[in-house]
């Protein structure tokens, strides 16, 4: 069974946020991690774009396949992970800490909707059968 | 639920992550993919390959048979020597790519790709009519052990046989107690593919894991055939292709010119009118290739990509691609709105090292 912490938000497309200050760090989930197997390559969103809630904003891909990451809140990217770039398996391995994307500002009054730990828990099961 | 192997529970046991492939439920790996590809360039690996189905064809007509249905030539074949080749059908495309083995004067053994057996089997019988032979499916466990430290482990396991195993040249094969073992694969690398008893595989699946060989799934499979420049049928190739526009000319045999094979008038035609594509490698310095992906080469045309993977070996994209003939050694890819260069190679895109 893949790990949901209790104190993170998450995204219904398997990212999740941790708020840290005044930004978020967004990572992809290790339900995520598991479906896509081992990473390989990285893409990920310039320092200081902006990004709308739900906009395709990086790549990761496994072996196999590809897969879009979407933001999952409006704001300013002010960080990226470049350890990740070098070896994504980081993601593989560490999905909630070294493993991480990029940490973004929300902009003001910025609506942010994300699923608890428990409603994102019965996604993955719901999506499971 | 999909078929299941007689190993299925031996990889639940191996912790694999279970795909349908086919309409089996196959390893597609034990943890780490990448890990299993370099475990099998490195050392040695196990596939339970027994999806694939083992058909015996026997009797008088035997050879005869298997002239006209083959592309390639079994007059090729002494007794203990295997062959590759496409079947095809009427209009040059490929119904299947198969090795055929010859085991005696008038018996042939051969392993088809496990999407295609129903259609292949039903293809082989309308074919086998006016022929004195018989077509017979096997149920059987197909085991492959690939890389190059494959002789060294097996050792252990058959010190009566060791000896001549390990003289067993490339696509040759030889049968011992239940065995039937030839020196084949799908990985580029050294090792070989044995097909034995329901009731015997996972005993010898167990002896080998004993002997640490790691298991390796379905997703190793892929990149190290991919890295290797060796089709896959249904995504390289299929019954809309020829050999001809699959890098698979050297599997044709046209001599003699009185051997009348199914396909051979449309590939003549094909060869007289000019082949129009052709299947290459692609290197890419950035981005992975991914199956469909256009492929646009400058001044000439389009083509795609028909499998694409990122390359453990060279830590880059490489990609199958059938692209339109001519001479060129770039091209460029669309990799999901981004053009991305590429080199053209001839596969395989590792120095070969067995053979």
């Amino acid at each position: 069974m893949s790990q949901i912490p209790k104190t993170l938000r998450y995204s219904k497309t398997h990212e999740w946020v941790r708020k840290e200050d005044d930004h978020y760090t967004v990572g992809i989930t290790d339900h995520a991690q598991n479906m896509l197997g081992d990473l390989v390559y990285i893409e990920l969103p310039d320092i200081e774009s902006h990004l709308e809630s739900g906009q395709e904003c990086a790549v990761v891909e496994s072996v196999k396949a590809a897969a879009d990451i979407y933001c999952p809140l409006a704001g300013e990217v002010i960080e990226i992970n470049e350890a990740i770039i070098d070896n994504p398996q980081l993601i593989n391995e560490d999905p909630y800490g070294q493993g991480w994307l990029f940490r973004i500002k929300p902009f003001e009054n910025t609506n942010i909707e994300l699923l608890t730990a428990a409603q994102y828990t019965q996604q993955v099961a719901s999506e499971a059968h | 639920m999909g078929k299941k192997t007689p190993l299925y529970k031996n990889h639940l046991a191996s912790h694999a992550k279970i795909i349908d492939f086919a309409g089996w439920d196959m390893p597609l790996h034990y943890g780490s993919q990448l890990l299993e590809h370099q475990c099998v360039r490195e050392d040695a690996g196990i596939f339970d390959v027994s999806h694939m189905a083992v058909i015996d064809i026997a009797g008088e007509g035997a050879t005869s048979y298997l002239r006209f249905l083959l592309a390639n030539n079994v007059d090729r074949l002494i007794p203990g020597k295997a062959l590759y080749t496409c079947m095809l059908n009427e209009q040059g495309g490929i119904i299947d790519d198969l090795i055929v083995y010859k085991r005696e004067e008038s018996l042939y053994r051969l392993v088809i790709n496990a999407g295609t057996t129903e259609k292949d089997l039903t293809w082989m019988q309308s074919c086998i009519k006016n022929f004195p032979a018989t077509l017979t499916k096997r149920e059987s466990v197909i085991i492959a052990t690939q890389g190059p430290k494959t002789v060294e482990k097996i050792t252990a396991i058959f010190p009566e046989n060791v000896h001549e195993i390990a003289q067993l040249k490339p696509f040759h094969a030889l049968s011992f107690q239940e065995f039937f073992v030839a020196r084949t694969g799908y990985t580029g690398e050294d090792g070989f593919e044995w097909i034995l008893p329901k009731e015997k595989a996972a005993d010898f699946w167990q002896k080998l894991i004993e002997k640490k060989f790691s298991p390796c799934g379905l997703g190793a499979r892929d990149t190290l055939r991919l890295e290797a420049g060796l089709n896959l049928y249904g995504t390289d190739m299929d019954e809309t292709v020829t050999p001809l526009e699959s890098n698979l000319s050297w599997t044709v045999a046209f001599e003699p010119k009185e051997r009348n094979f199914i396909g051979r008038l449309a590939l003549e035609e094909q060869l007289k009118t000019g082949v129009k594509q052709k299947l290459v490698g692609l290197v890419l310095e950035q981005g992975i290739p991914r199956h469909h992906h256009k492929v646009i080469v400058e001044g000439i045309g389009e083509g795609e990509v028909t499998s694409g993977s990122f390359s453990p070996t060279l830590k880059k994209g490489i990609a199958l691609a059938r692209v339109p003939q001519g001479e060129f050694d770039r091209c460029v890819v669309d990799i999901r709105g981004k053009k991305m260069i590429a080199a053209v190679i001839k596969p395989p895109f590792l120095k070969q090292k067995r053979g």
